[in-house]
């Protein structure tokens, strides 16, 4: 049986699931509910300066069927009082003292910071969370992301604090900024113990076309604000990837961004997390998504033969290069399930209009399209959109012996170098003639 | 008229009989998932009576998390598979799926937890439940669905489990009277194999207990023993004609077509009398054998038939016709030959149903099949000390499932007079718990 618990940066916790800093760790009476139901730790909603929050505060992206495959809001931090949340970090901690209960703090200045660290280090937090990413309302008041964004800043309160904490610091970066190592690098200059990543993403989620308001409506106005859910899961695997490739941060991860499930836990983990955050998919369903997480990733680790998290984690970074070191020689083109088929004729088109022409119909005598194999460029779009699994596969061609790539081609001098370089490509690619379009 | 011709081949029987809920491919199923809300204190999952937790492994499915899914069926009923094609869904989990409020189709839930059990089947996927030997032994009376599940449940708490079987095969019922359009002999045998490689509990074909002195000796060499009988033979209405050897008890028809297949030779105007789920059974099988013409006769009006709704309108898809305040008189025979059914009119006078004198009339057939309830096994029940059964025959337990005479234990259609499989797992199951508790003061 494999053992799910983790030692994050000195934070011990049952299994490395943990509740985002948001609405579901805004009370102990949510973080007690989320741990007594499998939850391994919960980063409390930050606390920090005083605020007011506006009503209403979320908007939502719906695809097709899918409610909320994309989340957004402009709400700020706590607006429960200090003495409140401390009292209540203290009796969670009473209740589940082997569970991780960690403080996301947001203050201004160096006075507040060591107060404010000291107050939930006393109540028994066993870790702290930099908030350097809300990317609204507090950015405008020079907290949030407005630090996230100056690494000199981050670096100089992260100082700050590890005068004072005596438990681990993670610093909690912005991805609304061009090149997250950069905030990650001052995360460790500044002494930080651990990273977390992403925050939400500054976004506006719609607008309601016949009143001329972005979403959320507040009394006929809008304001930008944070994107997270299912839909930012790419984009913050590639920052977690960056970081975590990085030379010089050696820190460990706490992977954020639309983890739903299982599959998505282990993505991040393979990637470098050594736990994972979770909001927009508790504010969906609830603590009780936990039971289908923490079932799927003990199947896949017995599966696996992994031991222990630690184990896996950053699994599936050394196969991630830069592009310059890909093989050039590897080919693939695509090749159709006759069988499996069902004559929709999506790939079709997708590759006529949307790629490189190398699907072909005949119609007189079947739905099912062909694939003409010396245009295909193997660059699997048909496969993606057709809509029966196994159907479209894409089949290696190559010998896979000599291996090419960029960089060894500039090396040799065997780059093309003129626009019209016959060493390019789609030199010898077949596209038929423009005037063809117009054949009936 | 119904629209089959009689199967002469295995081929044609299958294609007569085939699957109502086919099992899903892949893709189906993953689209299928897709649609489920994981709704909190999940409506689905109060409806269903071993409490699957549904949403959990509808989302599994959808995360291709398969052999999570069939565990989490598995760990609430052991006769997930079975139960996944048989359950009435209409009217449990299915029926209580909250896209009925909204007039969308609700989830096929049956569909997809076959569909996880049938995958973690075929791959001999490992349940990998059996706890430490506890040294007590108990043996089971009956190999249907209950006695199956209480078998697995106590072999999983470390018990050793010798169950009695009369007949040649596992499954009761299960095999031998759900409808062949609902599941496949070998879909149902396939996972009592299945269990019993999993679990390792030990069944003795062939054997009834039969006597008083049997259940003396199997009281002498088990510490427990749970009953799992189920129900007997198809009751009789005593009327005049009702032995002649075209009328045919539905149980006992039901039983030699589930076994024989298209080698039962039929009538070709055949009288179905009753108005349960058992009776449509037989109706809607008949018409499938392509009996030309099936008429299910109901005493009462259509709305008072204790059968589900959408069972009627399975038999009535395939032609059967209903005839309601009906009552037969008598089965007509001329020279041996069965010839037709004497019914007379009802109606309802002050709730009490009556005949009204005078409308006699006599539907002509050349078979009928009577599907006017079980009998109880009171024979049998009658050699064990001590034992009570209520004003009904049924077996009296208390919320434990521990029978008056406190060393049996027992669940299934002995207790609730006929109900569906789904309810004999999970009784059954819960007996097992209870019989852990007595086993272990
Ligand atoms: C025609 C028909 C159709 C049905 N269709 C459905 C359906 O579609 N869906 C559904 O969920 N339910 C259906 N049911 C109900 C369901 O089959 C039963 O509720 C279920 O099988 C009850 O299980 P059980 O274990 O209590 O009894 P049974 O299934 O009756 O099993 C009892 C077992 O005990 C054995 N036995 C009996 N006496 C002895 C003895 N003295 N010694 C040794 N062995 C003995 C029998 O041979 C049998 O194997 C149907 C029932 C019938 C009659
Ligand atoms: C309504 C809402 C409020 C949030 N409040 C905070 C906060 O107070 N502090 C913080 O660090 N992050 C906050 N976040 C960001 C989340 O912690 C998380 O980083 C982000 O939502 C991405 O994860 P997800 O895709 O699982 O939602 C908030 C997110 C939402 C949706
Ligand atoms: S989710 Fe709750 S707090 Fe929010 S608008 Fe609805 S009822 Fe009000
Ligand atoms: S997309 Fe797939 S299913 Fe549709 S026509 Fe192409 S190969 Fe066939
Ligand atoms: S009621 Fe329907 S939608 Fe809700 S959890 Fe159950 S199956 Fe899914």
């Amino acid at each position: 049986m494999s053992d799910l618990s983790i030692n994050f940066a000195g934070i011990k916790a049952p299994n490395p699931f943990w509740l985002a800093s948001a609405p579901p760790t805004n009370s102990g009476y949510q973080i007690m509910k989320a741990f007594d139901q499998g939850w391994g730790g919960a980063v409390w909603k930050t606390l920090g300066v005083p605020v007011i929050n506006v009503s209403s505060r979320y908007g939502g992206l719906d695809y097709r069927g899918t409610r909320m495959m994309g989340f957004n809001n402009i709400e700020l931090i706590t607006d429960r009082p200090l003495k409140d949340n401390l009292k209540e970090i203290e009796e969670v901690k009473k209740h589940f003292p082997d569970h991780a209960v960690i403080a996301s703090l947001m203050v201004e200045t160096r006075e507040e910071w060591h107060q404010i660290v000291r107050d939930v280090e006393n109540a028994g937090a066993d870790g702290l969370e930099l908030n350097f990413g809300c990317p609204h309302g507090m950015c405008e008041r020079g907290m949030g992301s407005a630090v996230g964004q100056e690494p000199e800043v981050i670096k100089m309160i992260v100082g700050w604090v590890k005068e004072v904490a005596k438990t681990p610091v993670i610093v909690k970066l912005t991805p609304n900024i061009t090149d997250i190592t950069v905030a990650g690098l001052a995360s460790v200059q500044g002494g930080g113990d651990a990273i977390s990543l992403i925050n939400t993403i500054q976004s506006i989620i719609g607008v309601d076309i016949d009143n001329f308001v972005s979403y959320p409506n507040v009394g006929g106005e809008s304001t930008n604000g944070g994107y997270c859910g299912p839909a930012v899961k790419p984009i913050a695997l590639n920052m977690l990837k960056n970081c975590a490739q990085h030379p010089y941060i050696n820190l460990p991860i706490s992977g954020i961004g639309g983890i739903e499930n299982w599959k998505d836990a282990v993505e991040y983990i393979l990637l470098g997390a050594g736990s994972v955050q979770v909001c927009t998919a508790v504010m969906h369903y609830g603590f009780g998504i936990i039971r289908e997480m923490i079932a799927g990733l003990e199947q896949y680790m017995d599966q696996k033969g992994f031991k222990t998290i630690d184990d896996m984690v950053g699994k599936a970074l050394p196969k991630i290069k830069t592009w310059e070191n890909l093989n050039l020689n590897h080919k693939v083109v695509a090749e159709i399930n006759n069988s499996k088929c069902i004559e929709c004729q999506l790939c079709y088109t997708a590759c006529e209009d949307g790629a490189h022409q190398a699907i072909g119909i005949n119609k007189e005598e079947t739905r099912v399209p062909y694939i003409i194999e010396e245009n295909c460029v193997g660059c699997n779009l048909c496969s993606l959109v057709c809509p029966v699994e196994g159907c479209i596969t894409m089949k290696r061609k190559d010998n896979g012996k000599e291996v090419i790539t960029w960089k060894e081609k500039t090396m040799a001098g065997d780059v093309p170098t003129t626009f019209d370089d016959e060493r390019a490509g789609g030199a010898g690619h077949h596209v038929p003639k423009p005037a063809d379009a117009l054949k009936k | 008229m119904s629209e089959f011709v009689r199967p002469l081949s295995k081929e044609e029987f299958e294609e007569n009989f085939s699957q109502i809920k086919p099992i899903m491919n892949d893709t189906e199923a993953y689209l299928e998932s897709s649609r489920c809300l994981f709704c909190y204190d999940a409506p689905c999952v109060t409806a269903c009576p071993s409490g699957i937790d549904i949403p959990l492994f509808i989302r599994q499915i959808n995360t291709k998390n398969i052999t999570g899914a069939a565990k989490t069926i598995y760990e609430a009923n052991y006769l997930g598979n079975t139960c996944g094609k048989v359950c009435p869904t209409e009217v449990l989990c299915e029926g209580a799926c909250v896209f009925n409020h909204q007039n969308v189709k609700p989830l096929e839930i049956g569909r997809l937890q076959s569909f996880s059990t049938t995958n973690a089947i075929e791959r001999g996927v490992e349940l990998c439940y059996v706890r430490e030997d506890k040294n007590k032994k108990v043996a089971i009376i009956g190999a249907g669905p209950s006695g199956i599940s209480c078998a697995c449940e106590l072999r999983k708490e470390g018990f050793e489990v010798d169950i009695y079987e009369a007949k040649s095969q596992p499954s009761g019922l299960a095999l031998h009277g759900v409808a062949p359009y609902k599941i496949t002999n070998k879909e149902v045998l396939t996972e009592m194999n299945y269990l019993k490689n999993q679990f390792g509990y030990k069944v003795l074909y062939n054997t009834p207990i039969d006597s008083k002195d049997k259940i003396t000796a199997l009281e002498a060499k088990y510490d427990a023993i749970f009953i799992g009988v189920g129900l007997g033979k198809s009751k009789s209405i005593s009327i005049k004609g009702e032995t002649n050897i075209n009328v045919y008890g539905a149980v006992e028809f039901i039983e030699k077509l589930k076994l024989q297949h298209q080698e039962v030779f039929l009538g070709k105007k055949a009288i179905v009398l009753g108005g349960g789920n058992t009776a449509m059974d037989a109706a809607s099988e008949c018409a499938r054998m392509g009996v030309g013409s099936v008429v299910l006769a109901y005493r009462g009006s259509e709305k008072y038939m204790s059968a589900y709704a959408f069972e009627y309108d399975l038999a009535k898809a395939v032609g059967v016709k209903g005839l309601f305040n009906t009552l037969p008189v008598e089965i007509l025979e001329e020279k041996g030959k069965l010839v037709g059914v004497r019914f007379i009119n009802t109606a309802y006078e002050n709730g009490e149903l009556v005949a009204i004198s005078g409308t006699e009339f006599i539907e002509e057939c050349d078979m009928v099949i009577m599907a006017t309830g079980q009998s109880k096994k009171v024979d049998f029940l009658a050699w064990i000390d001590h034992l009570s059964l209520d004003k009904e025959s049924r077996i009296e337990v208390n919320e434990k499932f521990q029978t008056t005479n406190k060393k049996y234990f027992a669940a299934g259609d002995a207790v609730n007079g006929g109900a569906e499989v789904v309810n004999a797992v999970s009784d059954a199951k819960r007996a097992a718990q209870e019989i852990k508790v007595y086993l272990s003061k």
